[in-house]
Order: structure tokens, then C-alpha cells, then sequence
């Protein structure tokens, strides 16, 4: 692995989606509009209050995985992924090359979002908004490396879709934002504390009502972060020069 | 460089399945060094599959492949075997230059490199322009273009003139014999039999076999037929044992 090689993928990459308005408009526009949905939705009620954090985890985390799954997938599909590892290009240097392009751009996605859920829908953060900016971020970039490594186990867009309902779903069911996972039968909740959503969900909460100190939520980050750095390798090392 | 070469490919009894289905059975040959071989065979007789397994793409089941004297695939060939697969393999939604850039860094290959190849494939007219909007042989060209990047010094082409017409057909191979000259060794696929007149060597494939391994005079001579075309049917329709050279 090469800084300068992992540097060139990420600018391909940027470059990519910089020809393409309609995902550059998915990844950073819908997820803030799908936040005002919900609030306008909620807005006779004190509702939005309660999951307006949650869905700052969520959307983000949603469109990332899909986007960058697809946009892997189809670097195998049109052989320039066989071309590229028959070139000196590490494996890591395209995973970390992906990561760090859509970590740019969760950069922004999550600013947006979260200005966006404060200003226009009124969401009430107690804590720090750079923290919670923060864990936004570190959600989003979540997405873009388990969609990494989805990608890997898929031979089409549809094979991808299909990862949704297996990898999304059951964390968005079990992260507390149905039900406050204290509340979930044992086994779910213990099911629960091992999917990465989850800890998004608990930070996002717990910035958005000051219920837990900066430690608190510095733990939860790191628990984040263990997931990416985990999905980064786990891609790298699915990835193979040799195909049958 | 005045050495006698050695091969820049040797593969011995190589067995390889495509997905699951067995294409190559004990194949063997040699490429020489600094020639242009042709590498012609009907569809699905295995040149794509053998090609892939020369660059180090392809899952061998047994045998071995040698390339520029390493096991084929090993590191040190990363740089030197440039490969262009059957269908171009660039990014569409980039720019001729864009998707040259990139492959240039990635191959760290100097950035006069670019200039070089966009003027070998004769690109000029459309390096700004996004590769998804250019003809399928506009394409292809770029796919070769980057192949060329980084000087290496084995070239494996999967059919590069296909789409072509034929005054750039003529063109590339009249660059195909200078890079040979200038020491660079390539295998070309082709099903265009005017185009195997034009290699240095001729690789003859059928059902994932070598069926002949000459030059296209001696190939001529060997069937007792006046074109390449016609040796060609006369090797496929009744093998004739005359004509086969076992390679080695
Ligand atoms: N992607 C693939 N997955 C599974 N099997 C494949 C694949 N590509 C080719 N095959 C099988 O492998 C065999 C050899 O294919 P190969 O591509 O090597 O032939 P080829 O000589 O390059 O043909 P063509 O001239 O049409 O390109 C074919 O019979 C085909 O059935
Ligand atoms: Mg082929």
C-alpha cells in the first residue's frame, strides 16, 4: 500500500460521481429531505423530538451502503476492478481509497443534515453539535465500508439490493428507534448491543438530550470506528487477484 | 539487451477452469521474446481464459506459467505486463484523460506517459471527452492506451482491433511491430485472419489445446494452402498431424 495510490483512487473516485448530479444529489440532499419528511410528518406532535437523532443515523447510513455498494459492484463488473489488481495496486489502497472519498463526502452529507434537522425542523441538541456531527460522520462512513464489503458477496446490482433486508434491516429494527432498546426482550437487546447502528442511535440520543457526558459518547464513537476499521480490513482481505 | 531472449512466456501442462467449466486441459508453449505472436482460435476455444491465466487473473488447477522468467501474477509483473481484456475495461464515466491519469498514478508510470499513448492510439481529438460517449472502437483504444502506459515489457492484448476500421487497424498493427522492435514481447488474440498474416507468430487454439505453433509462412507451407484463412479451417476441420508442432 501507497498513500500516493490510494490518494489517486480516491480522486478517481470523486471524480467519478462528480460526472454523475444524480447521485451527488442522492447522497447529499435526500437524506436531509427525508429528515424534514419525518419531521413534517410529526410536526403536531413532540415525536420528532425523540427520533429526530435516530434519523440522523439512519438515512445517511441507508444511502451510503447503497451507493457505494453499487459503485464497487460495478468496478468488478466492467473488468476495471480485474485490471486494476493486475496492477500495482494494493487491496487496501482501493478499499481505503473508497472510504475516504465517501468519507468526504459524508463529511458534508452529515454538516448538511444535521444544520438541516436543527434549523429547519427545530431539532433541539443539548450537547455539543460538533459531536454530534461527528458520530453523524462516523455513521455514514459506517455505511460506505459495510457497502464495501457487501459488494465483495455480490455479483449483481440486484444481489446487492438483496443485502438490505440481511445487513440494513434488522439494525435499524433493533436500534432502538421502534422501541428504546432497554425496553427489547433479553435476547434482542443483547442481539442489539453487538450491531453498530445501535451505538450511532445511543450517541445521537444522548448528545441530542445531554443525558450522558462526552465520555459516554466518545466510547460509543470508538465502538464506530472499531466497526469501520473492522469492515476496511475484512474488504481488503475478501478481495481476490485471482477470480475462476 | 543484445542477449539471445528468453521466452517471455513458458506455460507446462496448465489446467484451468472458467467459473466451473474446464477450459484448459494440460495445455503447454512458449512465446518468444520481442515478436508479435497471434493467438486465433474459434470462440470459446479458451484464448481469453489462457490469456488471463498469463497476466495472473485466472485460477489455475495445475501446471505452471512463466512470464518474464517469475511465476505469472507474482508483484514484480505488475508493472511489466500490460493487459487489455476483451471488453474495454475503462471508466465510462470519466474522461479519456481522467481514466489515463489515474491508471498512470496507479501504475507510477511518469506523466509524459500520457501524452505517449494518447498519441500512440491516436486519441487527441477526444481526451476530454467522457469514455461512455465514445464509439465502442474509440473505446477499445483507451482500454489499449492504458495497456501502454508504463512501457511494460509483455503486452497481452484480448482482441484490440475489434470495431476497428481498417485504416487504424493498420495503424495500430504498424505500432504493435514498432514496440515489438523496441523490445516490447506481445500475444494478440484476433479472429480477423488478415490480421494473423501480420504476426511474427501464430498460435493456433481449439478446445483449449494448442493446435499449432508456427510462423503464418510455415503455417502456410505445413497445410499446403495459399491463406491464413484456409490453413486456419484445414487445421480445424481435419486435423492434419503433419502440421502439429508440439511446443518444447
Ligand atoms: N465468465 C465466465 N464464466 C464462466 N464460464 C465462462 C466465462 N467466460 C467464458 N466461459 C467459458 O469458458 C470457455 C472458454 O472461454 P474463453 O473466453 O476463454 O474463450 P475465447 O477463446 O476467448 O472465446 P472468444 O473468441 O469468444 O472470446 C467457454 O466455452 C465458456 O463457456
Ligand atoms: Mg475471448
Amino acid at each position: 500500500m501507497t498513500p500516493s495510490r490510494t490518494l489517486a483512487t480516491t480522486g478517481r473516485v470523486l471524480s467519478q460521481i462528480r460526472h454523475d448530479p444524480r447521485t451527488i444529489a442522492l447522497l447529499l440532499l435526500v437524506p436531509s429531505l427525508l429528515i424534514g419528511l419525518v419531521a413534517w410528518i410529526f410536526s403536531e406532535t413532540t415525536v420528532f423530538q425523540s427520533v429526530g437523532p435516530a434519523m440522523i443515523a439512519l438515512f445517511p447510513f441507508i444511502v451510503m451502503f447503497l451507493v457505494t455498494s453499487i459503485t464497487t459492484l460495478r468496478e468488478r463488473r466492467t473488468g476495471t476492478l480485474e485490471r486494476l489488481l493486475s496492477m500495482p495496486l494494493g487491496k487496501g489502497d482501493l478499499i481505503l481509497g473508497y472510504t475516504l472519498a465517501f468519507g468526504l463526502l459524508a463529511v458534508l452529507q452529515s454538516s448538511i443534515a444535521v444544520l438541516f434537522a436543527i434549523t429547519v425542523c427545530g431539532l433541539d441538541i443539548e450537547g455539543p453539535v460538533w459531536l454530534l456531527v461527528a458520530v453523524a460522520v462516523a455513521d455514514a462512513v459506517l455505511g460506505t465500508t459495510l457497502g464495501l464489503l457487501a459488494s465483495a458477496f455480490a455479483r449483481t446490482e440486484f444481489q446487492v439490493v438483496q443485502f438490505m433486508p440481511v445487513i440494513v434491516f434488522p439494525q435499524i429494527l433493533l436500534g432502538g428507534i421502534f422501541l428504546p432498546r432497554d425496553q427489547l426482550p433479553d435476547v434482542l437487546r443483547v442481539l442489539s448491543d453487538w450491531l453498530p447502528l445501535s451505538h450511532a442511535v445511543d450517541a445521537l440520543n444522548a448528545i441530542a438530550t445531554g443525558s450522558e457526558d462526552d465520555a459516554y459518547v466518545l466510547g460509543e464513537l470508538l465502538i464506530i470506528l472499531a466497526w469501520i476499521v473492522g469492515a476496511v480490513i475484512l474488504a481488503s482481505a475478501t478481495l481476490r487477484r485471482r477470480t475462476p | 539487451m543484445d542477449t539471445p531472449a528468453e521466452p517471455a512466456v513458458i506455460v507446462a501442462d496448465l489446467h484451468a477452469r472458467r467459473g466451473t467449466h474446464p477450459v484448459l486441459h494440460g495445455l503447454g508453449l512458449r512465446i518468444p521474446a520481442r515478436q508479435v505472436v497471434g493467438l486465433i482460435g474459434p470462440s470459446g476455444s479458451g484464448k481469453t481464459t489462457l490469456m488471463r491465466a498469463i497476466v495472473g487473473v485466472q485460477v489455475v488447477q495445475s501446471g505452471t506459467v512463466t512470464v518474464l522468467g517469475r511465476p505469472a501474477g507474482s508483484a514484480w509483473l505488475r508493472r511489466r505486463v500490460g493487459y487489455v481484456t476483451q471488453d474495454a475495461s475503462v471508466y465510462d464515466d470519466l474522461t479519456v484523460r481522467q481514466n489515463l491519469d489515474y491508471f498512470r498514478a496507479v501504475l507510477g508510470a511518469g506523466r509524459s506517459d500520457v501524452a505517449r499513448v494518447i498519441e500512440q492510439t491516436d486519441l487527441g481529438a477526444s481526451a476530454r471527452q467522457l469514455t461512455g460517449s465514445l464509439s465502442g472502437g474509440q473505446r477499445s483504444r483507451v482500454s489499449l492506451a492504458v495497456a501502454l502506459l508504463g512501457s511494460p515489457e509483455l503486452l497481452v492484448l484480448d482482441e484490440p482491433t475489434v470495431g476497428l476500421d481498417p485504416v487504424l487497424r493498420r495503424d495500430l498493427w504498424t505500432l504493435f511491430h514498432g514496440l515489438a522492435a523496441g523490445g516490447t514481447s506481445l500475444l494478440v488474440s484476433s479472429h480477423v485472419m488478415d490480421e494473423a498474416a501480420r504476426c511474427d507468430g501464430l498460435l493456433l487454439m481449439r478446445d483449449g489445446d494448442i493446435l499449432a505453433d508456427d510462423t503464418p509462412a510455415g503455417l502456410l507451407a505445413a497445410t499446403g494452402t495459399a491463406d491464413i484463412d484456409a490453413a486456419f479451417l484445414r487445421l480445424i476441420g481435419d486435423d492434419d498431424p503433419d502440421a502439429r508442432k508440439e511446443p518444447r
